[in-house]
């Protein structure tokens, strides 16, 4: 298999560990896999990508431009910004909810997001979900990072079964969030299934 | 076992397969999770330690190399500056037991504030270098690198990039990890003791030396060429190497050479490799080192080569590479096919900015506050640091006028002083950057009588490179609890004559007691003491009521993430604010409370 995950957001939303299960679950597939993360000062509130690259033929950490599969967006600006490594015929699945930047009450630009979603769907194919509606029953929009692994399992471009999936969010995710986790990902997975 | 793992903790677990005896470092990005991957597995034997600073770091383990132990140094770039002092004496002096110094670069940069270029280091002080371009590599290479550096005597730097220590392969790492045995110190002050004599003898020893390494390295296993002969060849080291490899797969054609070891050049090695070879690309980050190399070469074999890189303007000399850029423009050297290229996105919308900034709740929000309130309308300079707390600057607080180096703002603000006596100088600096290298700052101000007021802004860890201990945390990586070095204690030894420490989150007595400082003469100190939020979690929230004016003042004035307008009215986002309640001190009609 030869795949290009890329996953985006703003620090905080949890895209880390959402890369570190899909990294996992490819290996558990026998795949080779490398990635990279966003580390550091830009972690504060900045945008934060991660590579996850599967398969052979790719040598180095970060996605060439115009190179990924898919891009799981945990924010609509944020898929706007890393549109240009998404592949020609390559899915979005990105968050409804938009993150207004920390400088915004400050100075108000009216950043809402819809812009974005409207520009991602005239570009590309898009699947947009709402992060909020999705974790709603769950209590917190925090187990996103999971959902979002759902819904790209569900649209079975992913190339990871979902089950392969669920026994590595077993494996990294402390017991007592477990459940909700797993909520959280097959509530994903029976979006992107439709 | 095979293990899905960092860069950095691929070099860990190599160190630890090498059998390291001794572990240290200070932290840096992006260099810090080498030391706290040996603190999490199993390393029974081997000392392992955050030193104060990269030059405490390296010299501690100078004093553990000479009785044979192998030791590792980690640090990222601008430590390697710190620790330069030490380093370029023992490069005369040598080692016995393997010496690796690993010193992150940071291509970008991404974390940093310079694109410095550990390979001229290792150049200036005669000492090997390895270049890793993968954390599987890196794995490897750090085992090597031991083996070089006690067959040589000499210590030896290891140089990842942020791409290599922040990426993740699977690494096949060994079992049976054990500290190596090592013979202990003998005494032969004819070895260890520099004197005039000794580096002029050795100096002409390691000269001499560096020449043989670099045979040695003509056989290195890392130091590879690829592809057929060709007119035009691809050289590159790092993860460029990695970039390359990935464009040049499609063109088995191509002679494509990896130069793992910049210095000591592998000369016979490049000599064989670019023979028939009439045109050469460089490709690196940072300086053109590898490509002056070449050039070296050229003229010293009167090679008919030309080289590009860097220095003729191909090659960017700032930022980091990327797979997209290098196949660029390696499909323009080589007149190949240009990567496809993607949608067109001209006509993006403007994308939101988003700065980085001081986290909500963050306690150093408040003590920039504090100072910028009692020193509303008069003449004051705010000399910053290396830490969170440089993101003092951004608005609506902008209380970083400066910022240089490690514990660089307590003495730049006596400079400041000694040229502008009317100016307030005050100087920001963290407790770990206190202990590193603001002591010596503080015991120059005291000693040549300047006017200042100190700030240490004490948030009990050392935050931004990912919460380490330090001499002030009463932790240590040995997992033992010690007695903290109290740095109000510390102060007064020095002469310190007014020392205050204060909650910064209680506004009022930090008002007052900046106020207090500004009114003397002499060094002052405030210690602001507050626990950062990322570490000491709480569950309280702050609330508006119903009170509020939406004059908005909470939002101007200290710019908390967690304050924010909802169709114009000023809202807590409850997911941020951790209760600290600076808001609650700020409106002026009380219409903030605890939820």
């Amino acid at each position: 298999m030869e795949k290009d995950i890329m996953i985006c957001g703003v620090g905080g939303q949890g895209t880390v560990l959402a890369s570190k299960i899909i990294a996992a679950a490819a290996m558990q597939m026998g795949e080779t896999v490398h990635s990279a993360e966003t580390i550091g000062m830009a972690q504060r509130g900045g945008p934060v990508t991660s590579h996850v690259r599967i398969g052979e033929r790719a040598y180095s950490p970060l996605i060439p431009l115009g190179n990924a599969d898919m891009l799981l967006a945990f924010e609509p600006a944020e898929a706007v910004r890393n549109l240009q490594y998404l592949k020609k015929d390559g899915l979005v699945i990105v968050n409804r909810v938009a993150t207004k930047p920390v400088t915004e009450s400050l100075q108000e630009t009216g950043y809402d997001g819809k812009e974005m979603l409207a520009y991602l769907q005239q570009k590309c194919d898009c699947l947009i979900v709402d992060a909020n509606d999705l974790c709603r029953t769950l209590g917190s929009v925090r187990y996103f990072n999971i959902a979002i692994l759902g819904v790209a399992a569900g649209t079975q471009r992913l190339g990871i079964e979902a089950e392969t999936i669920l026994k590595e969010i077993e494996n990294r995710v402390p017991a007592r969030f477990l459940e909700k986790n797993k909520a959280a990902f097959l509530a994903g997975l029976q979006l992107g299934k439709n | 076992m095979k293990e899905y793992v960092m860069g950095n903790a691929a070099i860990a677990l190599g160190a630890l397969a090498a059998g390291v005896n001794l572990v240290s470092g200070y932290p840096g990005t992006p260099s810090s999770e080498i030391i706290e991957t040996i603190a999490k597995h199993p390393h029974e034997g081997v000392h392992l330690e955050w030193s104060v600073n990269e030059k405490a770091a390296l010299e501690v383990a100078a004093g553990a190399a000479y009785t044979g132990a192998r030791t590792l140094v980690t640090m990222k770039q601008v430590g390697l500056n710190v620790a330069s002092d030490p380093l370029m004496s023992l490069a005369y002096v040598g080692v016995k037991g393997g010496m690796v110094i690993v010193s992150a670069d940071d291509p970008g940069p991404i974390s940093s504030q310079t694109e410095q270029d550990t390979r001229r280091f290792a150049d200036f002080a005669r000492i090997p270098v390895f270049d890793p371009a993968s954390p599987e590599e890196a794995y490897e290479m750090i085992q090597d690198a031991f083996e070089y550096s006690e067959k040589y005597r000499t210590p030896v730097l290891f140089r990842p990039t942020t791409r290599v220590c922040h990426a993740y392969a699977s690494v096949e790492a060994a079992d049976n990890m054990q500290p190596k045995a090592y013979e202990g110190f003998v005494k032969d002050s004819g070895k260890w003791v520099i004197f005039p004599r000794l580096s002029f003898a050795n100096h002409a020893m390691i000269e001499g030396r560096n020449v043989q390494i670099g045979e040695d390295f003509s056989s290195y296993r890392f130091n590879t060429v690829e592809g057929q002969s060709s007119k035009k060849a691809v050289i590159a080291s790092g993860v460029s190497y990695s970039y390359a490899r990935e464009y040049l797969k499609d063109f088995p054609q191509i002679k494509f050479i990896r130069v793992a070891t910049a210095y000591p050049l592998p000369e016979s090695f490049l000599l064989k490799a670019l023979e028939g070879v009439e045109e050469v690309l460089c490709l690196e980050e940072l300086s053109p080192y590898l490509e002056e190399g070449l050039l070296k070469l050229a003229g010293k074999h009167h090679l008919e080569l030309k080289v590009s890189g860097k220095l003729d303007g191909v090659m960017p000399h700032s930022g980091e590479n990327n797979a997209t850029q290098t196949a660029k423009i390696l499909s323009a050297f080589l007149g190949t096919k240009p990567p496809q290229p993607g949608a067109d996105l001209s006509d993006m919308p403007r994308l939101p900015v988003r700065p980085p900034v001081l986290c909500a709740g963050c306690p150093h929000r408040a003590s920039f506050y504090a100072v910028k309130q009692a020193m509303k309308g008069k003449k004051s300079n705010f000399c910053g640091d290396i830490g969170c707390y440089t993101l003092g600057n951004a608005m609506p607080l902008d209380m970083v006028d400066t910022c240089l180096c490690m514990g660089a703002g307590i003495t730049m603000a006596q400079g400041l002083y000694w040229m502008d006596k009317e100016a307030v100088n005050f100087a920001f600096a963290g407790d770990s950057t206190f202990f590193a290298s603001g002591l010596t700052g503080v015991v120059n101000a005291v000693y040549n009588e300047a006017d200042m007021i100190l700030c240490i802004l004490d948030n009990s860890t050392t935050a931004m490179t990912g919460h380490q201990p330090h001499p002030g945390t009463g932790r240590n990586m040995m997992g033992n609890v010690v007695d903290k070095v109290d740095i109000a204690k510390v102060l007064e030894g020095i002469g310190v004559k007014k020392i205050l420490t204060v909650d910064p989150l209680d506004l009022k007595a930090s008002v007052e007691a900046v106020e207090e400082c500004s009114k003397m003469k002499g060094v002052k100190a405030i210690i602001f003491r507050s626990p950062c939020i990322a570490i000491a979690k709480t569950d309280k929230k702050c609330r508006i009521s119903e009170k509020c004016i939406t004059c908005k003042k909470c939002i101007s004035q200290i710019g908390c993430p967690a304050l924010i307008t909802v169709n114009g009215n000023v809202t807590i986002d409850e997911g941020l604010c951790t209760g600290c309640g600076l808001c609650s001190q700020v409106c002026p009609v009380n219409a903030i409370g605890e939820a």
